[in-house]
């Protein structure tokens, strides 16, 4: 396969990634919104600093609003990682890749782009957002589904693979960051309904309330929620979760190719230095230092998988 | 009745005999249900990203070319007779380019002028003495023919450079198989879906002598917003073969190689859809960023098949076009089998007078010009267009060639006032290898949507139609 291929999948799937979680981002920040009258520009700010686009923001905006801020998450082209921007781009790194594509998945990233497209012509308004966001989260499923049921298990489908759980394990990871100290022990005072709808939301941004409920009942514990998301091991968007597969695909491609980089020895040092030890030792070494240098480390180690698998000259 | 020969209807309303079938289908067809399918096609064609970039728009434009569902159809007797027709002018076209870059012995015989050649832009001195494997210079070749009557086909093209087209060939079939599998039932329609294999067939058998087991063939593309790049990655999918770029690429001991996840890997054959000029900065345009540094040094060397050869472009050129007919019978020794259009070469004084005298009636292209830009179509422009043409023509008379507007045959399409004649040309694809010259049995209709009209090229609001030529 040529590097250059290897690094559209990647990128075509981190982008399809992206544009999942911000949608998921934006409807809990809508949420929130509607939810908490008061502070909402405080909310949609930590909405746009989640998806790294609150400098961005700046340049365009003095004073955050909601319209402008759901604007600017959502179809701004001057905003690189705005949903339409980075649909866009999975979709140009899928006609990249094109021939490493089955037909299925293919159809299925260009009519996302053509659907996403036509809705994102205009501003979306307030009405319409919901059915808006409802459809980048399905369109997001379709193609897994084509990609998952339609493509060979070989070195292609390791890289859709790594790119998907790289983007998804930074994601989680931001959430975290962003919103760490409402989850830190002096924030317990535990039962006032604001921490309550705090917590919720983290766990919506990630689309995990249902499971966190199947695991952990009904009562939101912000060490428990900390546990979840970090430390869970069936939790499809938790850090150990997203390593842990991140972990294997490189292991397949060593295999496959029979040789490694060391990007394939950087995860597993990934692995063990954060996610092979308990919350409350996470929390003992300070969740905020951790999740950052959890970031930094996870930059890097993405650096390292695109010199290894010569995805540039 | 119309000027036209119409390839479905006689002159009298009746349906000629090839398109029997599909006059009985067409009749018995209700007009809304074809309305729905033609939508459904559009859909499909969407979707699938059958788009094409239109140059000067904005970036990532990306546009249908209008599908018309009534096919063309070719009669397997005419067939034969084009079939012949092109392989002689193809096997016409590789001798010519394999003796104008070495013995020059046409020029020497006086049937071509020398300046002809070393004047032209498209000559590349630097294949001077250079042999590609097989002596095959051409190994994809797009014949543009248009009719005028029942047996009457003239060549208007030969596109011996990067032929486009093909990747429409085969998806207007397999649109048409999934709408109507049923008229295929009735009628014997030739296949043409072994395109890419015999592509890669016909490629792999041009394989230079350093190549060890299967060679490994690959498509250089200038990248997703050229304005063929579905059709790049459509062959090279269907071939099974990787799709680069020249920065997927490098010269590596003496080999193109591409950087492939495991490192380098030379390419034996390089199915390039990227023009001469950019195919290496080194040699050609310095500032180009589409080719790779000293591939044409590597080819020289033997190190790697480039199709079609560099330097090709002089046999499709329109002013050496003029000089087919004297090119064919000096390397065939026969009479050419099909003909070309007249043409005036405006480099010549007394030419240029007539040209210059007749505007308003002629068609006037550019000489390396192509895809329907800046040419004249004396018949439809405006004397404004006339005038400011007549300065341009003065002004570099060289540049210009001059052709008769032909009446080109019209086939139907299902417009919305039912079926409307429109005219059309034909562009069947051409395989050359060691192992043969290769046809297959269809091609690419382009039709004028617009009534009237002569223009069939995409970028100028052309649309195409499937097309069958029927078994014996």
């Amino acid at each position: 396969m040529l590097g250059k291929t290897a690094g559209g999948l990647f990128w075509m799937f981190r982008y399809l990634e992206r544009a999942e979680n911000t949608a998921r981002l934006l409807e809990t920040g809508q949420r929130m919104a509607l939810t908490r009258t008061k502070n909402s520009a405080e909310e949609w700010g930590s909405v746009l600093k989640t998806a790294g686009v609150l400098d961005g923001y700046h340049a365009k905006y003095d004073e955050i609003s909601k319209d402008n801020a759901v604007d600017w998450v959502l179809r701004d082209a001057d905003n690189p990682s705005s949903i339409k921007s980075v649909i866009k781009q999975a979709r140009d790194n899928a006609r990249l890749v094109r021939t490493a594509l089955t037909h299925d998945v293919w159809s299925a990233v260009n009519a996302t782009w053509m659907q996403i497209d036509e809705v994102m012509k205009r501003r979306v308004n307030e009405r319409d957002l919901p059915a808006t966001l409802e459809l980048i989260r399905q369109q997001a499923a379709l193609v897994r589904g084509a990609t998952l049921g339609t493509m060979l298990r070989n070195d292609i489908f390791d890289f859709t693979r790594i790119g998907t759980f790289v983007e998804r394990a930074d994601n989680t990871g931001r959430i975290l960051d962003v919103k760490y100290y409402v989850l830190l022990p002096t924030a317990f005072s535990v039962g006032s309904s604001l921490d309550n709808i705090q917590w919720e939301s983290i766990l919506r941004s990630v689309g995990a309330g249902g499971g966190y409920r199947m695991t952990h009942g009904e009562k939101t514990r912000p060490s428990d929620i900390a546990q979840f998301l970090i430390l869970d091991q069936r939790m499809p968007r938790s850090l150990r979760f997203c390593c842990r597969k991140i972990q294997e695909n490189l292991s397949y491609l060593k295999k496959d190719y029979g040789f490694a980089g060391p990007s394939c020895e950087a995860s597993n040092a990934l692995y063990e230095k954060y996610l092979d030890q308990k919350i409350s030792d996470i929390f003992e070494f300070g969740l905020h230092e951790y999740i950052q240098d959890f970031l930094t480390d996870l930059g890097n180690l993405s650096c390292q998988i695109e010199i290894d698998y010569r995805f540039y000259e | 009745m119309s000027d036209y020969f119409d390839e479905m209807f006689n002159g009298d309303g009746s349906l000629r005999g090839p398109y029997e079938e599909i006059g009985r289908w067409f009749n018995a067809e209700d007009a809304s249900r074809l309305r729905a399918k033609q939508r459904e096609a559009e859909e499909v064609f969407r979707l699938t990203g059958i788009t094409f970039n239109v140059y000067g728009k904005a970036e990532a434009e990306e546009r249908l070319i209008p599908f018309d569902i009534v096919p063309r159809v070719i009669s397997a007797r005419e067939w034969q007779r084009l079939e012949r027709g092109i392989e002689q002018r193809v096997r016409a076209i590789n001798a010519f380019l394999h003796d104008i870059y070495h013995r020059q012995e046409i020029v020497r015989a006086g049937r071509v002028p020398a300046e002809m050649i070393a004047g032209n832009e498209a000559f590349l001195p630097q294949m001077l003495g250079v042999s590609p494997p097989g002596q095959v210079y051409t190994h994809i070749v797009g014949v543009d023919l248009v009719r005028t009557g029942p047996d009457e086909f003239f060549v208007l093209e030969d596109n011996a450079r990067t032929p486009s087209g093909v990747s429409y060939m085969l998806e207007n079939r397999e649109t048409m198989l999934k709408m109507f599998p049923e008229l295929f039932g009735a009628t014997n329609v030739r296949n043409v879906s072994d395109y890419p294999r015999s592509l890669r067939r016909s490629l792999a058998a041009c394989a230079p002598t350093c190549a060890e087991g299967e060679p490994t063939v690959a498509v250089l593309t200038p990248g997703i917003y050229n304005s063929a790049y579905y059709e790049h990655a459509f062959l090279a999918d269907h071939m099974a073969v990787e799709l680069v770029e020249g920065h997927d690429l490098r010269v590596v001991d003496g080999r193109v190689c591409m950087r492939t996840t495991k490192g380098y890997k030379p390419i034996d054959v390089l199915y390039r859809r990227v023009d001469d000029d950019f195919l290496d900065p080194l040699n050609f345009n310095p500032d180009s960023a589409l080719g790779v540094p000293g591939i044409l040094d590597v080819y020289r060397a033997g190190g790697i098949t480039i199709t079609n050869a560099p330097g090709t472009g002089i046999a499709d050129d329109k002013a050496i076009y003029s000089y087919m007919p004297e090119i064919v019978e000096f390397y065939t020794g026969e009479k050419p089998l099909l003909q070309n259009v007249p043409t005036w070469r405006c480099s010549d004084p007394e030419s240029l007078s007539y040209v210059l005298d007749n505007l308003s009636d002629l068609v006037v292209k550019e000489v390396h010009g192509s895809g329907g830009y800046g040419m004249l179509i004396g018949p439809t422009a405006s004397k404004k267009e006339i005038s400011a043409f007549r300065d341009k023509l003065k002004s570099r008379p060289a540049n210009y060639i001059a052709q008769p507007t032909l009446s080109l045959s019209t086939v139907p399409i299902f417009a919305r006032s039912g079926l409307a004649p429109r005219h059309v040309d034909l562009r069947p694809f051409v395989l050359v290898s060691p192992e043969g010259i290769k046809i297959t049995p269809g091609g690419l209709t382009r039709v004028a949507l617009k009534k009237g009209s002569l223009v069939v090229n995409s970028s100028q609001g052309g649309g195409t139609k499937d097309t069958w030529v029927l078994e014996d």
